[in-house]
């Protein structure tokens, strides 16, 4: 029984002899070593398994790896029917007896005449596992192509955008006041919107902790937020308890700011807006 | 003569204009598959090279799962965001134009800019509203990016990139706010910096770098300005490529849920 590497060799000088590119030989030849060392490691096997799968009763292929080349002239479509032959193909009813010596099923692309049975190289390439040449990892999947269809709603958002926000600027005017005047402090002062929930926090706690501790445990907080929520679903249902807590989050900030923009008055007091109108300009 | 009969100026430029693009000058610009080459074809191919074959390419794969251009899943709010910020770019180089960082001539450059720059004042409310629109469309796409998951393994670092971007748009935000040197703008900014005074330690020095001395005035004026115009620009953009870069990296939009 002949080593992989030989079955390599062999393969090697078939495919040449054949007029196979070189890179195509090698390719056929390495995969015919993997085969046999696979199949070297489980002798027993090819026997059942082609016998279970050929439809017509031939004899199963097990065929030994000496074969082809011997057998290149007088039988060129035994090389065939290797193990999935069955399934795959037709056998021809003159397949030649393995010599049952339980030799593994290396297939290999034998018979170097190759163009007395065109089919034979097709059927075998089906064969091929796929890790023994090459490792899939990417899964196929259903894909569009960015131009035109991501481009074109990438391009109808931005016209919305910048078409609401020419209107809105056309409309609105943004706001000058007087030079500024360090003597006259405005009343209220307030800083700008996305800083209101922190300066009503101001009004709860000490400066020191609504100024720096609670920013900085926001920042931190966000950042680490990966690393501390270590279920790896993606799913609503398998994450409630960081939907709440974030949407808890959230709205207690749009809440701290809401009341900072619209009910914080003279002195930053509390006031209705309805009553004493809004103190607060964007 | 062997001119036709009647001379037909729209023929003749359609005709220049089919020479020109197949001249080489045309050619050298559009690389093959550009959609303004002369004989654009919608095919598979042209397709994948409209996007291979152009500065695209550095934004966008050729191909994208079919479920990440779902508008309902990232709501677009990344790229709105960042359509934002190039447009605050060009109103605000507009604005520079008029505007001279200096409190003895600011203010008045501020009234020129309303009542004699043409589209002055169109400029500067796109800029101002735009910078609100793009705090607001930061936060949201945060929190899609959360409510999708999204931040979760691989994208952990992408996260992380992405609330430094939170806090240099926060930072912008801001530092513009008090170039237009009124009242709104030096009392909105005195209120927030007081807050950082109060830091442990370092608050004093951390206020005195910010405002380039105690309390607001000129220093302080040229120095946000600065950072405004010039240095936090300059940091987010690094920051966007970083981020983009990560987006594909990590094997383009998550998902689907
Ligand atoms: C200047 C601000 C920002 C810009 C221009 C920006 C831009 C983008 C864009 C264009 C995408 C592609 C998907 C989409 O449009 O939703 C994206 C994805 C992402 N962004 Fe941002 N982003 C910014 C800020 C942020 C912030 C504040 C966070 C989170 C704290 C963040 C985290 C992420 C993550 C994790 C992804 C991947 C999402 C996914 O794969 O589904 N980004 N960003």
């Amino acid at each position: 029984m002949p080593t992989p590497d030989e079955i390599y060799e062999q393969v090697l000088s078939e495919e040449t002899s054949k007029g196979s590119s070189p890179a195509v030989a090698q390719a056929r030849a390495k995969a015919a070593r993997v085969r046999a060392q696979k199949g070297a490691a489980k002798p027993a096997t090819p026997a059942p398994e082609a016998s279970s799968g050929d439809g017509d009763g031939a004899q199963p292929a097990a065929q030994a790896e000496a074969q082809p080349a011997a057998q290149a002239g007088a039988q060129p479509a035994a090389g065939a029917t290797a193990r999935p032959a069955g399934t795959a193909t037709k056998t021809k009813p003159a397949a030649k007896p393995a010599p049952g010596n339980g030799a593994p099923a290396t297939k290999t692309n034998g018979g170097g005449n190759g163009a007395a049975v065109p089919e034979r190289v097709q059927r075998l390439l089906a064969v091929v596992k796929p890790e023994s040449i090459q490792k899939v990892e990417r899964q196929p999947m259903d894909r569009v192509n960015v131009w035109p269809h991501l481009m074109a709603a990438e391009f109808l958002a931005l016209l919305v955008v910048m078409a609401l926000l020419t209107f809105f600027s056309v409309a609105v005017d943004a706001p000058l006041r007087e030079l500024a005047n360090f003597n006259q402090t405005p009343n209220p002062s307030k800083a700008p919107w996305y800083f209101l929930g922190l300066q009503e926090l101001l009004r709860y706690f000490h400066p020191q902790v609504a100024g720096v501790t609670i920013p900085t445990v926001i920042i931190i907080g966000l950042m680490v937020a990966p690393f501390v929520d270590r279920n790896p679903s993606t799913r609503p249902d398998d994450r409630k308890l960081a939907i709440v807590l974030f949407t808890f989050f959230v709205m207690s900030f749009a809440v701290l700011t809401i009341i900072g923009m619209f009910f914080r008055g003279p002195g930053f007091n509390f006031t209705f807006p309805w009553y004493d109108g809004i103190f607060f300009e964007l | 003569m062997a001119r036709s009969a009647r001379w037909n100026p729209r023929e003749k430029l359609a005709e220049r204009m089919s020479s020109f693009q197949n001249g080489q000058l045309w050619r050298s610009i559009f690389r093959p598959g550009s959609i303004f080459r002369k004989g654009y074809a919608d095919s598979p191919r042209n397709r994948a090279y409209v996007v291979m074959n152009s500065l695209l390419y550095h934004l966008h794969p050729v191909k994208v799962k079919r479920h990440g251009i779902k508008l309902s899943y990232t709501l677009c709010l990344g790229g709105l965001s960042f359509f934002l910020l190039i447009l605050l770019t060009i109103t605000g180089i507009y604005l520079m134009f008029f505007y001279r960082p200096s409190v003895d001539l600011v203010y008045s450059d501020m009234q020129r800019l309303h009542t004699s720059v043409s589209f002055g004042l169109l400029v500067r409310n796109l800029h101002r509203w735009g910078a609100h629109l793009m705090v607001i469309t930061v936060f949201l796409h945060m929190a899609r990016v959360f409510y999708t998951g999204a931040y979760k393994p691989p994208r952990e670092f992408n996260w992380i990139v992405g609330v430094i971007l939170l806090l240099l748009t926060l930072l912008l935000a801001f530092t513009g706010y008090l170039l237009p040197w009124d009242q709104l703008a030096v009392w909105a900014v005195t209120v927030g910096t007081e807050m950082m005074k109060n830091s442990p330690v370092v608050g004093d020095q951390v206020q005195f770098a910010l405002l380039g001395g105690p309390v607001i005035g000129p220093e302080t004026l040229l120095r946000w300005y600065t950072l405004h115009v010039l240095f936090l620009p300059f940091i987010i953009v690094i920051f966007i490529s970083i981020h983009f870069w990560r987006v594909r990296k990590d094997g383009g939009i998550s998902g689907p849920l």
